[in-house]
């Protein structure tokens, strides 16, 4: 059996990060479970060109 | 006829659910026709114009603003309903109260860092970017967005298998690791069946019938439901069985997906060769022969799939389950009382879902039983219903399926449009048999069981006053755990006149067998 980065994870508590839905944010917070909710919004306002020019500075 | 009112409000960014919600919300209010409360996304403003509601002003806006227009009366101010839409957004955020919300991934990092897993469900066409940033981090992703390109997709993949990562998704709608239900999920114990799936619905079926039987999971892995096309040749379901082998909680495991082609099927199966754990497979409506050459076990419904998997778990004797849970003697009792209140020519069946695996698997149950089914997603093209808007003769529908939900959310969160179809489909006075699923747990409407009881009332009564019996035969994909409560959503539903069965599988029989008079 060998141990993948997977396993690894399957030992640790799960630490999530929520982006998009808040619903999925909240269910998870009243499970009282480790959540973050990122206040989402479109890279760049939605500007495409920008987007892609931010993405290649990263 | 009305006019066109509109507000406009540059850099203000909310959720695509909690906008879809909203509407619904202000389309209520008196003299409004149409509403849409969205982000200025070329989606929307296509729907603005399907709804005649559109301005050269809202053309103009980009993906970050947000807009609220209304088609209404002279009388109806647009100030009161910008007014209300405000107050539904403040409510909701009150609802979050007043954590530290960080403006992007890599701020989240920096606040925790230990974090592990990232649950993305942002629009498809930004949902790449945010899931790629996540495994350059080395954060397992669940990729919730659909409309990701088939090409993106394979990128993930193979970034997350080069890494070692989870890349569950795109179009994952649920997942259960280390007993966290996420997305879509059910309140399922915890045990020593490892599940890995390509289809949402059936993977929440297969769990909840674990469950019931007195059994858990030790980590259910959702793939999406493209992982086991050739283009990305299962990458996914391969590494969670790999994960799955290596996993000292799981002794048995079940896989389950729509049929692959048989190269996929092939190496998916051959990559359980190398492992003691027992395997079960449910190819929902595929090719046995092929699950049975390499010694896996082959799941005849998803409701058969976790009785076998429990059984193998407690080294029971392994037989296929194509019953039902009650003796013959009580089924057919239920059959004959239901045939009995049916005219001659009420002959047809409804079947109106919310889970697109458990519709499929309805078609399959009762192909060759009661003759063909027109659906939105045919065993047959030949029977692709034409008008989605009205069934003819047997019908089954999936409401999830993408022509139901452009510009609204998934009927598991607004059962609107099933509520609707179920009174439509009551006034058809050649309808014998409605057949429906409901889906608890989290994720999904708070109470998806109390929003269809008026249709089922209404339904029923409408065809009372013909004098007629509507029979309506239901099954809850849901735990006494989940937030709903299994015994609670049952018992009202029996109090509205409704069949209710332990499984999908269970139903669908109970119907078949209803529709063929109990022959």
């Amino acid at each position: 059996m060998t141990k993948t980065k997977i396993n690894e994870l399957f030992d640790k508590e799960l630490k999530i990060i929520n982006i998009g839905l808040e619903t999925f944010y909240r269910d998870l917070k009243n499970q009282e479970h480790p959540v973050i909710h990122v206040d989402w919004r479109p890279t760049a306002g939605g500007n495409k060109k920008m987007e892609s020019f931010l993405s290649k500075l990263q | 006829m009305g006019k066109i009112k509109f507000e406009i409000k540059k850099n203000t960014y909310y959720d695509s659910v909690t906008l879809m919600l909203i509407s619904k919300e202000v389309e209520k209010t008196n003299g409004v026709h149409e509403a849409l409360v969205g982000m200025g996304t070329d989606l929307n403003k296509e729907l603005a114009r399907n709804l005649g509601i559109i301005s050269d002003e809202i053309e103009n806006i980009g993906p970050n603003d947000f807009f609220v227009a209304v088609l209404a009366d002279d009388e109806v101010k647009i100030e009161k309903i910008v007014e209300k839409v405000n107050k539904l957004l403040s409510q909701k955020k009150e609802n979050a109260g007043s954590d530290y919300m960080p403006p992007t991934l890599n701020s989240a990092l920096r606040h925790n860092p230990e974090s592990n897993i990232v649950l993305i469900s942002v629009a498809g066409e930004y949902a790449t970017e945010e899931a790629r940033r996540a495994l350059n981090n080395n954060l397992h992703v669940m990729l919730f967005s659909d409309n990701v390109s088939l090409e993106d997709e394979k990128e993930l993949k193979e970034l997350a298998c080069e890494k070692g990562l989870l890349m569950m998704g795109p179009d994952c709608g649920t997942a259960i690791i280390n007993n966290v239900p996420l997305a879509f999920a059910n309140v399922i114990k915890k045990g020593n069946i490892g599940i890995v799936g390509a289809s949402g619905t059936g993977i929440q079926e297969i769990t909840v019938a674990i469950d019931k039987l007195g059994e858990g999971v030790s980590q259910v892995i959702g793939t999406g439901g493209r992982d086991l096309h050739k283009e990305i040749g299962g990458l996914m379901m391969l590494q969670g069985i790999e994960a799955l082998k290596g996993d000292s909680q799981t002794k048995v495991i079940v896989l389950v997906s729509k049929p692959p082609s048989d190269e996929i099927a092939e190496k998916v199966i051959k990559s359980t060769k190398d492992t003691s754990k027992p395997i079960v497979i449910n190819f929902v409506g595929g090719d046995n022969a092929i699950i049975e050459k390499y010694g896996a076990y082959v799941g005849v419904s998803l409701e058969d799939t976790a009785r076998k998997a429990v059984a193998l778990l407690k080294g029971e004797k392994i037989d296929d389950f194509n019953g039902f849970n009650k003796s013959i003697e009580k089924i057919h009792k239920i059959v004959s009382d239901e045939v009995g209140k049916l005219t001659a020519n009420q002959k047809y069946l409804r079947g109106l879902y919310t889970g697109g695996t458990l519709a499929d698997e309805a078609m399959q149950i009762l192909r060759g039983s009661i003759g063909e089914i027109y659906s939105n997603i045919p065993l047959s093209p030949k029977y692709r219903l034409k008008d989605l808007k009205t069934s003819r003769e047997h019908t089954c529908i999936d409401f999830g399926e993408d022509e139901f939900t452009v510009g609204r959310p998934h009927p598991m969160i607004d059962p609107s449009i099933r509520a609707e179809r179920l009174v439509k489909e009551g006034e058809d006075e050649e309808v014998a048999v409605i057949l429906m699923d409901f889906i608890l747990g989290y994720g999904v409407h708070k109470d998806p069981v109390g929003e269809m009881i008026p249709a089922i009332i209404e339904a029923k009564g409408n065809m009372k006053k013909k004098d007629r019996h509507l029979s309506i035969i239901a099954s809850i994909c849901g735990t006494e755990n989940d937030p709903q409560g299994l015994r609670e959503s049952q018992k009202r539903l029996e109090e509205a006149g409704v069949i209710v069965m332990p499984s999908n599988a269970q139903a669908v029989r109970l119907a078949g067998l209803i529709l063929s008079k109990g022959k």
